[in-house]
């Protein structure tokens, strides 16, 4: 017997955070302009120091102005969908359970179009109508989860499968619907592409990145109360009642929280996918699918792969780039099929 | 006062705890309908019985009889249409899932698994309704979970995956998780129903010491004849949503209500262990 405790939880998460570091190191060192890692070091000792006016000042633009920004919204977007993804797949007992594949990120993409629609006709103040594009976001995620929800059950079970070509029939009927909006309305709005697939190339407001990583740790936090209530939700919900959880109470936490989630990432950087999939099940793989290590893990993991994976997206076909979103289907989409056929058999 | 009387005192009560009812079930009733419009598509009728802290209740009846309906309604997931079922004095409907837990254990007939986890990580689940939500386990937790899988004889199964072992030894790891809640009542769903004859008759025997040692109150669903009448202290036989009769084997054990009941000729007689034994006449 080897049951968890905390020291192991930090060790894990250690290891992680070492890794996102050096992936960030990356991320900043590589792009349409190199940056050397002694400058990196050089400038990162006197920011410690306090001088920040010894500063290169050719680095202070593309550091502290692109590249950390971006880096910082790959983190929280990559956590968030990997949280997400990690619990949808708890709460619907479905491993191939992901907010893209579910098409609550096409619900939360919808949302925040509709919400970008009406915004100009609501005579709300500019602080309040920037609240109003994750706020569409989060609907749309709900509406989405839920209906995917009632889709997938039958006699009171879910059934798997029903569940995912639910999920797939209301992506493709919500990524219509986008496609019929995007192209009948013009304006300011963000491409099309944006919506589909997903990128994390638009610079937020400094404001914005406090809002995503408190609502991050908000809805994470709720989550991670009901880590031990999803180990045993993984047996189903009637056993899982009888090892006494309130099964509907840890429902309604996780469908908030995750919807919340899915919203916050999706309102700032589209619809980015497979990461709330692969994410979880390489964790797994690595520590187990005690879900009191696996969320926090989950979250860092995420973290790592969508920096990476933007890292890659910027500089592949430099000096232009490709949406992330079209990095991740490209090594994710393969491996649900992998695991698709492994179900199976 | 002397010490003497005080001890027959304490004799004399732990005697009362002892034949105490524990478990109390009063006129159930329960009614199912897809549609609140129509006609129930199915009905249990009012059923009644008490149970003491170390017996065995057997459900015994025929399919779709009602007896997985009826531990539903005692272990409290399911609310019953009128009556009401108590547990050492407590309606086990109203309890919280928690509390619940803590006081009754449930053993399904399927136990299905999404991703692989190891037998102790199986039994450690048991303790869940003991632990504050944000705890890891402690060391009484472990202690705990070690015991129940001794208890059932599958101490040695602790590090095995749970997909990887036989159906009996899944059985058991099972049964351990439900010991490791430290349940009153014990509440078992055909747990014979994957099993070979010897990996029953070991399930059982485990049953009945467990109930002797640790007094636990069991009420075991079945619809194996012989089973019943072998291991129950009492039993409760159902037919088509309606309970029969109730009372030890050898009351309820008569040819004619048994050939009315499972709507096959039989013949009972007298066993070696003085309970009795159902042979059934095929082809006559």
């Amino acid at each position: 017997m080897r049951p968890l405790t905390l020291r192991r939880l930090f060790l894990q998460c250690s290891i992680l955070l070492l890794i996102l570091f050096v992936v960030v190191v990356i991320a900043v060192k590589f792009g349409a302009v190199p940056v050397s890692l002694y400058a990196l070091g050089r400038d990162l000792w006197h920011v410690l120091l306090g001088q920040r006016a010894d500063l290169s000042s050719d680095y202070v633009l593309i550091i502290k102005n692109i590249r950390l920004p971006r880096i910082l919204l790959g983190i929280i977007v990559g956590a968030s969908l990997s949280v997400a993804g990690t619990s949808f797949q708890a709460l619907l007992r479905n491993p191939l359970a992901d907010p893209y594949v579910l098409g609550v990120s096409m619900g939360a993409s919808l949302g925040s179009i509709l919400a970008l629609i009406v915004e100009p006709y609501l005579s709300v103040s500019p602080a309040l109508a920037a609240l109003l594009t994750p706020l569409g976001a989060f609907l749309g995620a709900g509406a989405t989860i839920a209906a995917v929800y009632f889709l997938g059950r039958r006699e009171g079970q879910i059934d798997s499968a029903t569940l995912l070509l639910g999920g797939v029939i209301i992506s493709s009927f919500l990524s219509a619907i986008i496609m019929f909006l995007m192209n009948t309305l013009s304006g300011n709005l963000r491409g099309l592409s944006f919506w589909l697939m997903g990128d994390l190339s638009t610079p937020l407001q400094k404001n914005a990145y406090w809002f995503l990583g408190i609502g991050f740790l908000l809805a994470a936090g709720a989550i991670y109360t009901t880590a031990a209530d999803l180990n045993l939700l993984l047996s189903g919900e009637k056993e899982a009642m009888h090892l006494g959880v309130d099964v509907p109470r840890v429902r309604l936490v996780v469908y908030i929280a995750a919807s919340l989630l899915t919203g916050l990432a999706v309102s700032v950087s589209g619809a980015i996918g497979y990461v709330g999939l692969i994410v979880p099940h390489a964790i797994r793989f690595i520590f187990g699918s005690d879900h009191r290590t696996l969320l926090p893990t989950a979250a860092l993991g995420g973290a790592i792969a969508l920096v990476f994976a933007d890292t890659l997206a910027r500089t592949i076909v430099a000096p232009t780039e490709v949406s992330v979103g079209a990095v991740t289907a490209v090594v994710g989409a393969p491996l649900f099929i992998y695991l698709l056929r492994r179900k199976l058999s | 006062m002397s010490a003497g009387s005080a001890h027959a005192r304490h004799l004399a009560e732990a005697n009362r705890l002892a034949n105490e009812i524990r478990l109390s079930v009063e006129q159930v009733s329960y009614a199912y309908s897809a549609n609140p419009a129509q006609a129930p598509l199915f009905t249990l009728e009012a059923t009644s019985f008490q149970a003491r802290p170390g017996e065995i209740v057997a459900i015994l009846g025929p399919n779709a009889s009602g007896k997985s309906t009826l531990l539903h309604l005692i272990s409290g997931a399911l609310a019953p249409l009128s009556g009401r079922v108590l547990l050492n004095g407590f309606v086990t409907q109203s309890l919280t899932p928690r509390t619940r837990a803590q006081r009754i254990a449930v053993v399904q007939q399927e136990s299905a698994l999404l991703f692989p986890a190891r037998a102790w990580e199986f039994v450690l689940q048991g303790r869940h309704s003991h632990r504050p939500s944000l705890r890891f386990e402690s060391e009484d937790d472990i202690l705990i979970a070690k015991n129940a899988l001794a208890q059932v004889g599958a101490a040695d199964l602790s590090d095995r995956w749970m997909n990887q072992i036989s159906g009996g030894e899944k059985q058991r790891v099972i049964l351990a998780r439900a010991l490791a809640q430290q349940p009153l009542l014990l509440l078992l769903d055909e747990p014979t129903l994957h099993l070979d004859i010897a990996a029953q008759i070991g399930l059982l025997d485990a049953l009945r010491r467990l109930a002797a040692e640790n007094r636990y109150t069991v009420v075991v669903v079945t619809h194996e004849l012989n089973l019943a009448a072998e291991y129950a202290d009492q039993v409760v036989l159902m037919q088509r949503g309606r309970c029969l009769r109730v009372g030890p084997p050898a009351n309820i054990y008569q040819r004619e209500l048994l050939e009315q009941v499972f709507q096959t000729p039989l013949s009972v007689e007298l066993g070696s262990s003085g309970r009795p034994r159902v042979t059934v006449l095929s082809g006559t």
